[in-house]
């Protein structure tokens, strides 16, 4: 599903530059429910934002589904996006103006499905997250927990091949995060491709795989069963 | 679950690429707009505003243009006038100051002459001191003309009552008469038809065949509208004028120039009167269509005047339009990165971003144009028919189609500016959780 081979990333300001990941090779198999931990800096999100093509690596090569995911114009990183990745973000990135059925029903919008179309399945993931009730709500009007479930809703909705969540808990409670954490786990039983982003250890017990980064590489890999 | 079927490749797909007819993408960014009504109304405000004040200033623009055409409305804008005057040369032995008169005989050379003559017109004038005009033990001061039929091609008055002279009254020196409306309401205070009654004039009596309105504000020989009008040849014969002619109101055939025509006849009464060919004052004349070319450019001016400043305006709200929404562009560099993230190509973007633009503006516009309108209307109605200067402040229906085009026009390219910056927003420093 997904392999990684000496992934290199640097950020340039404009007096310095920071090499963040320093080749990063990695194989994540279909189904598989892994967990990323680290240092606050360490790269985390900068690999996970990678994977869900929203930013650009210099040197290595990264195969998703099979396709090499390098120098994609923008419209084909669009497509990918939408076709093949759910983002999952600590800070939720709704859309403030549009309630949630909008929220979940907007990937759907740009692979020009009807708009009556569109919202029958969005509101078909809605009831699957519970939030059935709340479809007509906005944001501003629901819960961190909540608002997590809608974010889960729309990344889901067009079927993605991997789900990429940056700590999907780290604005939650603890109660909410088992909540959340449930639905991940039920995600990744009916076979969805899973990798979430976290400090929080007993988040990370819960995947079936961790991934400690240091200085921008794998320290190691814990199997968990 | 598999929804795969539900949202497999949509097969009119290709037609919503087309975009213009994608009613979903309308939504969609109607979705936008409304959700975010204050942002809007201010973002569309300045338009709304040029557009009013284009169609105030247009409306008003024309009420203006059509004062001035109704001040000389009914009369030939291609007309001069021509009377004897004083010689100023001496010629042929003749002094100079000599006072001279034009004659019945001179009508048929000039028309035999001058063949550019359209109408022409011979008048007479008569005083008459006061209280002249008289019916019963009803009395008024009035000036008393003789007049062609011709004359009512020239100046013409919209008969309220009866007809105006006719050539039979000129042949037979018939005496009847064209009241004016002041005359009637003095002579007929309880507005009775006055077709076939009797009146005297100067003494004698003659009878109303028609009462005239006069439409145009030139007046010649005094106000029309308190004139009596009699058949020139009954003047003559009945007020012992001989064969005198006070004044020629002429027009000319289309394409020929007033000042030419005007020219030729003094021409051919300086020959039938022994004046000098030089002499620049002993046929005096006057040329109307200096005067209304004068107000034409003066219309044409104001007119230009007022689009150049509401298109100003216009495209000041399109810039207005187009800074707010660059502002807001980076205000809603969030969303904007939620969308692309979402996979949103960069052509979904523009379009968005233009079709917002587009829709803001011509919502705003239509708004302005309905508003102007409305105060126009409410202007109109308000007007009292006595003013003059200004009247139907309107504006036409080309005239609103063409500046929604222009709307469009600026909708568009004030879409450009912002559309490109959101364009430029990547997914990932959008969204970057700090
Ligand atoms: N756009 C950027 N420009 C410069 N430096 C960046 C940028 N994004 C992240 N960094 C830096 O790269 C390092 C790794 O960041 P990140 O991947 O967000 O770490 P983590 O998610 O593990 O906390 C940090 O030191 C961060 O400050
Ligand atoms: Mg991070």
């Amino acid at each position: 599903m997904i392999t990684l081979t000496d992934i290199n990333k640097t950020y340039y300001t404009e007096a310095t530059s920071l090499h963040v990941l320093k080749g990063i090779d990695l194989h994540i198999a279909k189904g598989e429910y892994v967990s990323i931990m680290g240092a606050s800096g360490s790269g985390k999100s900068t690999l996970l934002n990678i994977l869900g093509i929203l930013d650009n690596y210099d040197t290595g090569e990264y195969l998703l589904n099979n396709k090499l995911i390098k120098n994609l114009s923008e419209k084909q990183a669009a497509a990918y996006r939408n076709e093949l990745i759910g983002f999952v973000f600590q800070s939720f990135n709704l859309i403030n103006f549009k309630n949630a059925l909008e929220n979940v029903a907007l990937p759907l919008y740009y692979r020009n499905i009807s708009r009556k179309k569109r919202n029958i399945i969005a509101m078909e993931y809605l009831d699957r997250m519970g939030l059935k009730d709340w479809a007509l709500h906005l944001p501003s009007e629901m819960s961190g927990g909540q608002k997590q479930r809608v974010a889960i809703a729309r990344a889901i909705i067009s079927e993605p091949k991997i789900l990429l969540a940056d700590e999907p808990t780290g604005a939650l409670d603890s109660k909410t995060t088992v909540d959340v954490m449930k639905v991940f786990k039920e995600l990744n039983d009916s076979g969805l491709t899973t990798i979430v982003v976290t400090h929080e250890k007993s988040v990370a017990d819960e995947t079936h795989k961790i991934i400690h980064i240091k200085d921008g590489l794998i320290e190691n890999i814990e199997n968990r069963r | 679950m598999n929804n795969s079927d539900k949202i497999s490749n949509n097969k009119l797909g290709f037609i919503k690429n087309l975009g213009i007819f994608d009613l979903d993408r309308w939504e969609e960014i109607w979705i936008t707009i409304t959700h975010n009504k204050s942002r809007s109304i201010l973002t569309a405000f300045g338009v709304f505003w040029g557009m009013f004040m284009l169609v105030a200033m247009v409306g008003a623009g024309v009420a203006l243009q059509r004062g001035m055409n109704s001040q000389i409305e009914g009369f030939a804008t291609n007309s001069c006038f021509v009377w004897a005057d004083r010689t100023s040369l001496p010629y042929n032995g003749l002094k100079k100051g000599r006072g001279w008169d034009m004659l019945n005989e001179d009508i048929p050379v000039i028309l035999n002459k001058v063949p550019e003559v359209q109408y022409l017109a011979p008048v007479l004038f008569g005083g008459g001191g006061t209280n002249n005009v008289t019916r019963n033990d009803l009395a008024g001061t009035f000036n008393v003309k003789g007049n062609y039929p011709s004359y009512n091609m020239i100046d013409a008055s919209k008969m309220v009552y009866g007809r105006y002279i006719n050539d039979v009254d000129i042949a037979e020196k018939r005496k009847v008469c064209i009241i004016g409306e002041r005359v009637y309401e003095v002579l007929f205070p309880t507005k009775e038809n006055p077709v076939g009654k009797q009146i005297k004039v100067n003494g004698i009596y003659f009878q109303i065949v028609g009462v005239g309105r006069h439409t145009s504000s030139v007046n010649i020989g005094g106000d029309e509208q308190e004139t009596v009008v009699l058949p020139f040849s009954t003047m003559q014969q009945a007020f012992n004028q001989g064969n005198v002619v006070h004044f020629l109101a002429v027009t000319a055939q289309p394409g020929v120039k007033v000042k030419d025509l005007e020219e030729k006849i003094r021409t051919v009464l300086k020959e039938r009167h022994n004046i000098s060919p030089d002499d620049k004052s002993a046929v005096g004349g006057m040329n109307i269509e200096d005067q209304f070319t004068m107000f034409l450019y003066l219309g044409i001016g104001i007119a230009s005047l007022i689009w150049v400043v509401g298109l100003g305006t216009l495209f000041a709200g399109g810039i207005g339009i187009s800074n707010i929404m660059l502002v807001t562009v980076r205000e809603r560099t969030k969303e904007i990165g939620i969308r692309r993230a979402l996979g949103a190509t960069p052509r979904n973007i523009i379009t968005q971003i233009l079709s917002e633009s587009i829709v803001l503006t011509l919502l705003a516009g239509i708004a302005g144009l309905v508003f102007g309108v409305g105060l126009l209307y409410l202007v109109g109605v308000g007007l009292s028919q006595s003013d003059q200067f200004f009247k139907d402040p309107q504006i036409s229906f080309g005239v609103a189609i063409a500046s929604l085009f222009i709307l469009l026009v600026i909708g568009t390219l004030a879409g450009f500016l912002p559309a490109n910056r959101a364009l430029s927003i990547k997914p990932i420093e959008a969204i970057r959780e700090e």
